[in-house]
Order: C-alpha cells, then sequence, then structure tokens
C-alpha cells in the first residue's frame, strides 16, 4: 500500500480516538450526591412520654430544586449505612432521599419494638414532620410531602405500617417482608393461625439474636443488607459498661429490645408454642393488623429463596392493598432471606420506576401486574447462568390462573417422630442457604430414613410450570398430636431437588380412623421438566422447626390421589424488542463498505495515444521509491521499436526487476508512466493481454501438473483456446512425459522452461523476460536464443533482462543499460560495441563496455 | 493487426468479463491436498465419533440432559451434538482455510503475479476467489451435519429430537426445517471468519499467517467473550453469538439471539471485506 494511502486512514483513525478520550472525559457528570447527617429527636411510646434521638443522613436530590422525597428503611439487625448505596442511586435520579437508623440501630437511641404502632410507626411520622419542613421536599400541601416509603424485610414492614398510620405517605415498595409477623415465626400449612403453627425455630433464633450485642457474635449481615444496600455488619449496640451483674444480664439476654417482647420471645422459643398474647403483640407490628388502612400504590417485591417471609406474605400484603382498590404490582425475584442473585439493579430499577410513576408521575408506564424471574438459561458468551423475567397483565395470587391435577401413587406409611426431635430432615439451613445453592441446583434437601412418606407421580409427559402454592390432602392415623413438614421435590436430577428449600409444616391431631388434612404447599414457581417427577414428602423433623420431643409412630396415607397444583401460562419472559442495533449496524457497515470501496476505485480511464500505436514499449520519466526509502528506479525513459530484441542490462539490484514489475501493472510507479502500444499500463489495463511476461522466476500451482497449470491459466485468461498455440509453446517447454506429472516434482531447469512456454501463450505481441536462462544447460540456452531471435523475427518484439553480459551479446540487437535505477545507455549493441575503446586495446566485448559504463557512472 | 482499430485496447477476443471463471477456480483449489484433507476429516468425523460413542460404555445416567449424552439418542441429536463440538474450533478452521489461504498462497507461489499480468482484473481475483473460497466454506459447514445426520441415523436410528436441558421431545419432522435454520445460522455466523481471514490472506505472502491469524482472532475473541467486566461489550465480539443456534432447538424458537450473531456477523463481514478489496487494489505486488 502506498503511503499516501495509508496516511489519511490512520490519521482518521487516530482523530476519532482522540475525540472519543476527550468526549469522554469532559462529559458532564452530575455532581456527586453528598448526605447531610442529621440528628432527629422523636418524642414516642404508647404515651408519647419516650425521648429518642434518631441518626439519620438526607440526601439532597442531585438535579437541586423540589423534589419529592424517599424515605428508605434498613432491614432487621442493619443502620442507615446498609441502605447508603441504594439512597444514593435515588437521589441521583432525582429525589429527596432520608436514610435513618432505626430506634435500637446503629447510633440511634432507644429500644427495638418491632416496628410497633406506639414506638417505630410514631418515629416515622416524625420523620415526615422533618422532611416536610426541608426546603428541597415537594410538598403536596402544608406539611404534607410528596412522598414514598422502601426497605426491605424491616424495613419492609415500617413501609407498610407508616402506610396504615399516615395518609401522607403516598407510594410505598416493601421488599422481602412480612404480612403477619406471627404466621411467619409459627407457620401452619392448615390455615388454623399461628397458635397451632410450628415454630420456625432457626430464624426465629437468629432473627433475635441479631439485636443482642455480644463480642462473639460479629454480625454476620443476614437481615441488615437486604435491601441492597452493600451494608457493612450492623453495629453493635452501644455497651453500657455497666458493672451491675443484673443489669449484664439483662443485656447479654435481651439486647436492645423493648423488655416486653424480650419477655414474650423468652416465653415463646422455650415452649415453642405461641401464646395469645405473643400472637397479639406480633400482629400489632404487622400488616394484618390494619385491614383497609393500606391505600396507597404498592410494589410488593418478594423472594423466591425466603423460607424467613416466603411468597404468601406478599400474596397476604396484596390482597389486602388491592382491596382497598389502590394499584398494586408483585414480584417475584430471585433473592430473599436465604440468598439468591438479588438483582440488585433489577430491583432498583423496579422501585425508581414504581415512585416515577407514582411520586414524580412523569407518566412512567405501569409495570407488570405480576413479575417472576426465572432461570433464562445460560448467557451465550460465558454459559453462565441468566435470569429473566417473566411477566404477566394480571396478579394470579397463589391459586394461578388454572390448576392441573396430578395424581400421586403410595401406600399408607409409617413415620416415626424420633425422641427429642434429632436426627432431623434439612430444607433450608437459615443463613447459609444462599451460599450453599451456589455448589449446585439441588440445594441440600435430605430427608432422614423411617421419619417420611412419600407420594410420587408418574413422569411428566410435557413440562409443568408451578406458580403459587400446591395442594394435597392427606390422612393421618394414631394417636395425639403429630407435627408434619410436607415438601414438594422435584425427582429426576441428579439429586431430589426441593424448589427453594421450602417447606409447609403442619401439626395435626391424629385419630386411628384417619384426621384428613388439605396441605397447602409452599407458593413456588418452578419448571418440572419432561420425564421428571413430583414426589410430596411428610417429614416428622425439619431442622429450622421445633418439633415433638416425645417419640411417636403414625401412619400417613393420601386422602386424595390428586395434587393440585396452580399454573398461570401467561406468564411469558417478554422477548425484548430487537435492539436497534441489530438493523442499524449492518446497514452502517454496508454504508462504510460501499465509502471504502468507491474511494478506493481506481480511474479507469484508457487515454490511448493513437500515434504510439505501433510501439510496442514506451517509458517516459518512470521513478520508483520503495517503503524503505530506497530509489528502485529513478527518471527512467527509453523506447522499444516493433521487432526488436532488447537486453535489459545492469548489474544486481540496478532496478530491471521493478521495472518489469511495472510493465506488468503489479507495482503503482511513483511519477512517469509506460505505455505499451499506445496505451498507458495500470493494474489490470487490458493492453496487458497482448503482453507475456516471465519476471522473477516461475509461478505455478505445485499440485497440479505442468500440462493442467498451463491450460488453467489460459482458461483463466478468458481468451478462446485456439488463440493460445498451445503446441507450439509446448514443445519450447520441451517437458516430454514430464508434463503430466504435478509440477512439484519439475527441476529449476523444467519449471523455467514451463514458464517461458507460459509467457509465450497466445504468441503475445510483447515478451518481456526476466533472466530466462538462469537454471538452463549450455544447450538449452542455445536452443532458447534461436526461439528468441525466431520469436522477433515475426514482427513481435522481445525484452530479455540479464546480468549476464555474454547472453545479451548474442541474443539481442538493441540494448538498454541501467545501474542503481537510472538509465545509463540505450542503443544498438553494435554502436555501442563499435563506439567502445577498450582500455586494454582488445577487441570491443559489451563486458568491457558495461564495466567502463557503470564504472564511470559509479 | 492494429490493436487502435480494436474497440478494446488489449488483444483479440481479451474480455475482462470473462477472466478467471469460476469454474476454472474451483478446479485450481479442488485438487489441493489440504482442500481434500479438511473434507476428508469433516466427513470421518461424525464417523468417529460414531465410533467413540459405541466403544464407551453407555450414558451414566438416563437422566442426564445434557447434549454430549443426549447425542446416541437419535441422527438428531447427534448431528446437534456434532455440530456443538465443532462450530468453535474445526469448522471456524475450515473456513479460515478456504478463505485465508485462498490469495496468499498464490501469492506465495508466485502464480498471483502471472493471473494479474494475464490480466486479471484485480477486483474480479478477488471477487472470483471470494466466491469460490466462500463456496467451499459452505460446502464444509453445511457437510459437517449432514454427514453427522447420516452417520447418526444409520447408527442410532431416526427419533424425534431430545431436548437438552428440559428433556422435551419434539417430532423429528418439526425440527427438520429448524434443523435448516441451525446450518444456515451458522453459515452467516461464519461469515466473520471468512471476511478476516480473507483480509489478512490479501495482505500477507503467508497463507499460514493468514489462517493462523483469522483462528487466532477468533481465539482471542472466545477468551474475551468470557471477561465479565466487559459488560456489554462482549456482545459486540464477533463471537459472543456463535452459539445461538442452539435456540433454534428449544421447544420455543428464539430468533433473538441469531438475529444479533447474524447482524454482527454481517456488519464485520461487510467491512472486512471492503478493506481486504480497498487494500488489494492498491496494493504493490511484489512477492
Amino acid at each position: 500500500m502506498k503511503l499516501a494511502g495509508k496516511r489519511p486512514v490512520a490519521l482518521i483513525v487516530a482523530t476519532v480516538l482522540v475525540l472519543g478520550a476527550a468526549v469522554w472525559m469532559l462529559w458532564p457528570s452530575p455532581a456527586p450526591v453528598r448526605g447531610l447527617d442529621q440528628r432527629i429527636p422523636v418524642v414516642d411510646g404508647p404515651g408519647d412520654d419516650q425521648r429518642v434521638t434518631l441518626d439519620a443522613t438526607f440526601f439532597p436530590p442531585a438535579g437541586g430544586g423540589k423534589a419529592p422525597v424517599v424515605l428508605l428503611a434498613h432491614g432487621f439487625g442493619g443502620s442507615k449505612e446498609s441502605v447508603r448505596a441504594e439512597a444514593v442511586r435515588t437521589a441521583e435520579e432525582g429525589y429527596a432521599v432520608l436514610t435513618w437508623s432505626a430506634r435500637g440501630f446503629g447510633a440511634s437511641t432507644g429500644q427495638i419494638a418491632l416496628n410497633s404502632p406506639d414506638y417505630e410507626v410514631k418515629d416515622v411520622r416524625q420523620l415526615i414532620d422533618w422532611v416536610a419542613r426541608r426546603p428541597e421536599v415537594l410538598l403536596d400541601s402544608a406539611g404534607d410531602p410528596r412522598l414514598g416509603v422502601a426497605g426491605g424485610s424491616y424495613g419492609g414492614a415500617i413501609s407498610l405500617m407508616a402506610a396504615a398510620y399516615d395518609d401522607r405517605v403516598d407510594a410505598i415498595v416493601p421488599q422481602i417482608t412480612w404480612y403477619d409477623l406471627a404466621d411467619a415465626l409459627f407457620p401452619g400449612a392448615t390455615g388454623e393461625g399461628p397458635e397451632q403453627g410450628v415454630f420456625k425455630r432457626m430464624w426465629a433464633g437468629l432473627f433475635f439474636s441479631r439485636a443482642v450485642g455480644s463480642p462473639l457474635a460479629p454480625g454476620a449481615d443476614a437481615l441488615g443488607g437486604l435491601t441492597g444496600g452493600p451494608g457493612g455488619p450492623g453495629e453493635a449496640p452501644p455497651a453500657t459498661g455497666s458493672p451491675d451483674p443484673a443489669v449484664q444480664a439483662r443485656e447479654v439476654r435481651c439486647g436492645r429490645f423493648l423488655p416486653a417482647i424480650c419477655e414474650m420471645y423468652q416465653q415463646v422459643a422455650t415452649t415453642g408454642r405461641a401464646t395469645p398474647g405473643a400472637v397479639e403483640m406480633l400482629r400489632r407490628s404487622s400488616p394484618i393488623s390494619v385491614p383497609g388502612k393500606i391505600r396507597v400504590p404498592a410494589l410488593l417485591i418478594q423472594g423466591k429463596q425466603d423460607s424467613l417471609f416466603p411468597l404468601g406474605h406478599a400474596d397476604a400484603n396484596a390482597r389486602a392493598i388491592a382491596a382497598t382498590g389502590a394499584p398494586v404490582e408483585v414480584a417475584w425475584f430471585d433473592g430473599g432471606h436465604d440468598g439468591g442473585d438479588g438483582e440488585i439493579d433489577w430491583v432498583a430499577d423496579r422501585t425508581i420506576g414504581w415512585f416515577d410513576r407514582w411520586l414524580k408521575k412523569d407518566g412512567t408506564p405501569a409495570g407488570d401486574a405480576f413479575t417472576v424471574t426465572r432461570d433464562g438459561g445460560r448467557d451465550p458468551g460465558t454459559r453462565r447462568p441468566i435470569l429473566v423475567h417473566a411477566a404477566t397483565a394480571r396478579y394470579p395470587g397463589l391459586s394461578g390462573t388454572a390448576q392441573t391435577s396430578v395424581q400421586l401413587t403410595g401406600p399408607d406409611q409409617p413415620v416415626a417422630s424420633p425422641p427429642g426431635g434429632s436426627p432431623a430432615s434439612i430444607s433450608t439451613v437459615p443463613g447459609v442457604g444462599g451460599l450453599l445453592a451456589n455448589l449446585g441446583g439441588a440445594g441440600l434437601a435430605m430427608d432422614m430414613p423411617g421419619q417420611s412418606a412419600a407420594f410420587q407421580s408418574a413422569p411428566l409427559t410435557a413440562p409443568l410450570e408451578v406458580t403459587g402454592a400446591p395442594v394435597v390432602k392427606v390422612r393421618v392415623r394414631g394417636k395425639g398430636e403429630v407435627t408434619l413438614f410436607a415438601k414438594l421435590y422435584d425427582m429426576g436430577g441428579q439429586r431430589p431437588a426441593l424448589p427453594q428449600g421450602l417447606v409447609a409444616p403442619v401439626r395435626v391431631t391424629a385419630s386411628e380412623s384417619g384426621t384428613p388434612v388439605s396441605i397447602t404447599l409452599p407458593a413456588i414457581d418452578h419448571r418440572f421438566d419432561v420425564g421428571h417427577r413430583l414426589r410430596v414428602v411428610l417429614s416428622t423433623t425439619d431442622m429450622g422447626y421445633a418439633s415433638p420431643s416425645a417419640p411417636a409412630v403414625h401412619r400417613v396415607g393420601l386422602a386424595s390421589p390428586a395434587l393440585t397444583v396452580p399454573t398461570d401460562t401467561s406468564l411469558r419472559a417478554g422477548a425484548p424488542g430487537l435492539a436497534w442495533w441489530t438493523w442499524a449496524l449492518p446497514l452502517a457497515a454496508l454504508a462504510v463498505s460501499a465509502v471504502l470501496l468507491l474511494l478506493g476505485r481506481t480511474r479507469r480511464t484508457d487515454e490511448a495515444e493513437p500515434e504510439l500505436a505501433g510501439v510496442p514499449l514506451q517509458i517516459t520519466g518512470l521513478t520508483k521509491r520503495y517503503r524503505n526509502g530506497e530509489l528502485a528506479v529513478d527518471d527512467l525513459s527509453f523506447r522499444v521499436e516493433q521487432g526488436q530484441v532488447l537486453g535489459l542490462l545492469g548489474p544486481n539490484g540496478a532496478g530491471k526487476t521493478t521495472t518489469m514489475r511495472m510493465l506488468m501493472g503489479l507495482i503503482h510507479p511513483d511519477a512517469g508512466e509506460i505505455r505499451i502500444f499506445g496505451h498507458q499500463v495500470k493494474p489490470g489495463a487490458s493492453v496487458l493481454s497482448r503482453l507475456g511476461s516471465f519476471v522473477e522466476g516461475p509461478g505455478f500451482l505445485p499440485h497440479l501438473s505442468g500440462r493442467e497449470n498451463i491450460e488453467l491459466y489460459w482458461r483463466a485468461t478468458g481468451r478462446a483456446r485456439d488463440d493460445a498455440h498451445m503446441q507450439e509453446a509446448l514443445e519450447i517447454a520441451a517437458l516430454g512425459p514430464a508434463l503430466d506429472r504435478a509440477v512439484r516434482t519439475y527441476s529449476q531447469g523444467m519449471r523455467q522452461r514451463l514458464a517461458i512456454a507460459q509467457a509465450m501463450l497466445g504468441l503475445p505481441d510483447l515478451l518481456v523476460l526476466d533472466e530466462p536462462t538462469n537454471g538452463l544447460d549450455p544447450p538449452q540456452i542455445a536452443e532458447m536464443r534461436k526461439v528468441l531471435i525466431r520469436y522477433a523475427a515475426q514482427g513481435r518484439t522481445v525484452i530479455v533482462s540479464s546480468h549476464m553480459l555474454a547472453e545479451v551479446e548474442q541474443t539481442c540487437d538493441h540494448v538498454v543499460v541501467m545501474h542503481r535505477g537510472r538509465l545509463v545507455t540505450a542503443g544498438p549493441v553494435a554502436g555501442l560495441l563499435g563506439g567502445a575503446v577498450s582500455s586494454n586495446g582488445s577487441k570491443g566485448r559489451l563486458e568491457d563496455v558495461f564495466l567502463d559504463l557503470i564504472g564511470d557512472k559509479a | 493487426m492494429n490493436a487502435m482499430t480494436d474497440r478494446t485496447a488489449g488483444s483479440k477476443a481479451y474480455a475482462p468479463g470473462r477472466t478467471l471463471p469460476l469454474r476454472v477456480e474451483i478446479v485450481r483449489q479442488f485438487k489441493r491436498r489440504r482442500t481434500l484433507v479438511m473434507f476428508g476429516v469433516l466427513l470421518a468425523l461424525p464417523w468417529i465419533l460414531v465410533v467413540a460413542f459405541s466403544l464407551g460404555p453407555g450414558p451414566g445416567q438416563q437422566n442426564s440432559l445434557r447434549l454430549s449424552d443426549l447425542a446416541t439418542q437419535g441422527g438428531l441429536n447427534f448431528a446437534a451434538f456434532v455440530l456443538s463440538v465443532s462450530a468453535t474450533l474445526l469448522l471456524v478452521v475450515a473456513v479460515a482455510l478456504f478463505c485465508g489461504d485462498t490469495v496468499a498462497s498464490e501469492a506465495s507461489w508466485a502464480s498471483l503475479r502471472y493471473l494479474l499480468a494475464a490480466p486479471v482484473p484485480r477486483d474480479r481475483l478477488l471477487r472470483q476467489k471470494l466466491v469460490v473460497a466462500l463456496g467451499y466454506s459452505a460446502a464444509a459447514v453445511i457437510s459437517l451435519p449432514l454427514m453427522a445426520l447420516l452417520a447418526g441415523t444409520v447408527a442410532f436410528g431416526w427419533n424425534d429430537i431430545h431436548l437438552p436441558g428440559s428433556g422435551e421431545m419434539i417430532p423429528a419432522s418439526t425440527v427438520l426445517p429448524r434443523f435448516g435454520i441451525v446450518i444456515g445460522y451458522a453459515l452467516v455466523n461464519q461469515l466473520v471468519v471468512a471476511a478476516l481471514a480473507f483480509l489478512l490472506s490479501v495482505s500477507t505472502d503467508s497463507p499460514l499467517g493468514a489462517v493462523g491469524g483469522a483462528v487466532g482472532l477468533v481465539i482471542v475473541s472466545n477468551i474475551l467473550q468470557a471477561v465479565e467486566a466487559l459488560g456489554v461489550i462482549r456482545e459486540f465480539l464477533p463471537t459472543f453469538w456463535s452459539t445461538a443456534w442452539l435456540d433454534a432447538l428449544s421447544p420455543e424458537l428464539d430468533w433473538s439471539g441469531m438475529i444479533k450473531g447474524s447482524s454482527l456477523s454481517v456488519t464485520y463481514a461487510a467491512i472486512l471485506m471492503a478493506l481486504a478489496f480497498r487494500r488489494f487494489r492498491r496494493k504493490d505486488v511484489v512477492s
């Protein structure tokens, strides 16, 4: 490529790069969001007489001006720092944001009252008073800011409770939170209420211990960071450092809990049964206690990986809020208290989108009423799992839009309750479930032998996508009360898989005739593949729950063979519209290539000079400089007349071959021109068809025979077979039977002769041969000489380059002598010899003349 | 003969549009050992795999739903498996060979200059060579799955396809047109490799350099796409969508990956080929 052609391209690329870098560096980035730390005093308690200082941070909206305000609440065991990243993100989207450490957490004072209307809810009402006084906050009316509340877990519950108790809340996004805290800690799958529920021992213990500071229990932030913030370890409550052993004992026992709540927990955790008082207390902190009072648009985001607050809680909240006529959307995402992906970005986008719609009222379209995160196969590049969001316009609830009946089979089976409730089956281990889930899809669900009854379906013939809570009817025979844990396995993988690690505990009073129980299994969203079986297992133990310590044996059988399975076929992962680039890029590429090709076109005008039509070759001012700067041909001019045999003579490096390459249109001259029969030579010029050439050695396809090479070459010229004079050419090659052998078997001389024969195909008017006698033996040289002379005698023209002077002397009638790219002399051989006076007085020989000539010029 | 009386400046009966006919170029390339070896490998591979599968013990778990474990379920499953194991490298090498070798080997044999001085106009030479090289590439990409289909059917029977992942069965009659989509996408997807190899072929005199360069860049792209830190940039790597044809065998035909892959492939191919032509026009042929 010529330098001239390369430079603009390089220049354009460099310019684009520099411009891109400059734009990237100078692009105005929004001013970083700054948080203002505040200490906000509040007064709460049943008698409005307790003074508490809340540690809060206020983030003004990034764009300045007045904006709606969002209260971001943290999870249990966390503090305002747990939601800082989320707060910054929300503020950058143009919201004022307030984060605070709830009473009893972080640097706030006071004691934990579990989102009680008398304490935390009153605190939030006063925080709303506080933000209403901020100049950055948009007000609906005096003292009533345009306000949204969001948070996860503990923070999700306060957003629901605040909406119930304060009319100034305009929209909420509660995440992974409860509807009924009593039911979450004492669940029962028969619907008889928490007093008949089974104590969720491990989760309850973890939940309460989060608020008890111990130097040996550094906060593993299981609950604190659930709202999506990076959330450092929960801050330990300030130790009072009291030397009084009684105070110390209370501190390690109850931590920062309100004593009443502490006492309640101590009692229920000891007995494993919920007392009416405990249920009353827990429900005061739950949306179940405020029916019809949450009347604001709510986006409920619940985790599929959550055995603490399973999907049923979001369902109950959704139904309660929707009953008031308020808009509700539900999303089941891949997260929750047991781990999962967390989908931080997706949750933040949905949350901000919800506030955009209901607070900014900027016309953000409604989302889908119901969204479920599902396994979306694998990333095509990394082959790692990716998530897709299946959505539908209607929230189906837990019983789906349709029900399928799956037939189960299995005999009545005895199940033993082990003494002390140990060993226990495993479904999910709170706190570590998320870590172990990464080891394989199957999780670590495991049943103990002798403790469980199993009922199984036939292999599925079509895939079954379960969305909601399946129902199974069993019969329990025996005496007294038994605790059972029902679960639905997906059989077919390498291990039985327990979808989402969930179990449904039931407490049944067995009878000899068999007590029928209708068990609502945990709500799941799970696809059972073809060939897999559904298996319902009822186990007497589960590690996460309290179970009776007295040994017993009961018999469990199916009351109905039908397992009712809810489905929703309208749930579809929306095909994201094709990205704009899928059509724009190819079009742009075609345009770019068209430009590349059109701009690079060489002009095809053939400025023939008619007066030179009879002149086989005229070279004028020809110059070629190679890329390394070496001047290969320097202002060369000469002319060849018809019928001449011209010798192009010069030592190696004189520029002979370069000249011949330019003659063939292989390389582009920097200056000057070559005309063959009056036509300028350019790459691919038609006049080259009147030129036969052999330059710098033969060029054949080694895998083909000599004959095939010659024939295919002639066919490649596109000319008629009869014009080739194939026979005459092959006689010159004189290869005999070797003609049908592959060329790779030829000697150097054979290839040389074949190449000269190829140059003579079609009897071109001008024949150019570069060192034609290299590699030939003396008889062949003599023969070649005769061939060339005979060829020219027919009125054609031959140019032979050589550094062998004797050769030129005997073959040529004219000679052009070159040295270092320049013309030294040109003329008839005879004239050159005649005019030369040898220095040593001997008979004029071309060799002497030549040495004289280049010696002079050198 | 007076040239000036001819309408063309050249010899009698010379017409640029008739130079280097496709048939000639096909013959020139076909008798090469590497062409024959490559097709031999492509056509033998399915049979070698059939032997390998029948030698080894049957799949350990009947329930495994990986493509490799399902390969023996029938001809269609087997063909899908063969395509999946060869698309990332073997077919890339084949396409890079046919398209990367075509000009560079002529340069290395020195036959290029005689073709150009014949004269075959440069654009026409490239066009004819590109058409033939793409033809051979397409033949390679098509012949492998077809032979796999034949070998798999002979060895494992003509059965409905067993989808990997879900284990669903789709009737063979439904999946056969899908198989056409798979092969079609594989062809379009290899355009990038073809164009890249062709550009390198025009730029170097070493056939090995052109073929190896193209394969090397594909490998680099494959490595880069495993770097998740690159985020969305990875989607624009030429090899990112190379396995998107698997979507054609999912229960619900999903076009999005294949459309993106085809779009990128065409984009890269158009620009690389334009560069090849532009470069060759201006090039000094010194080999």
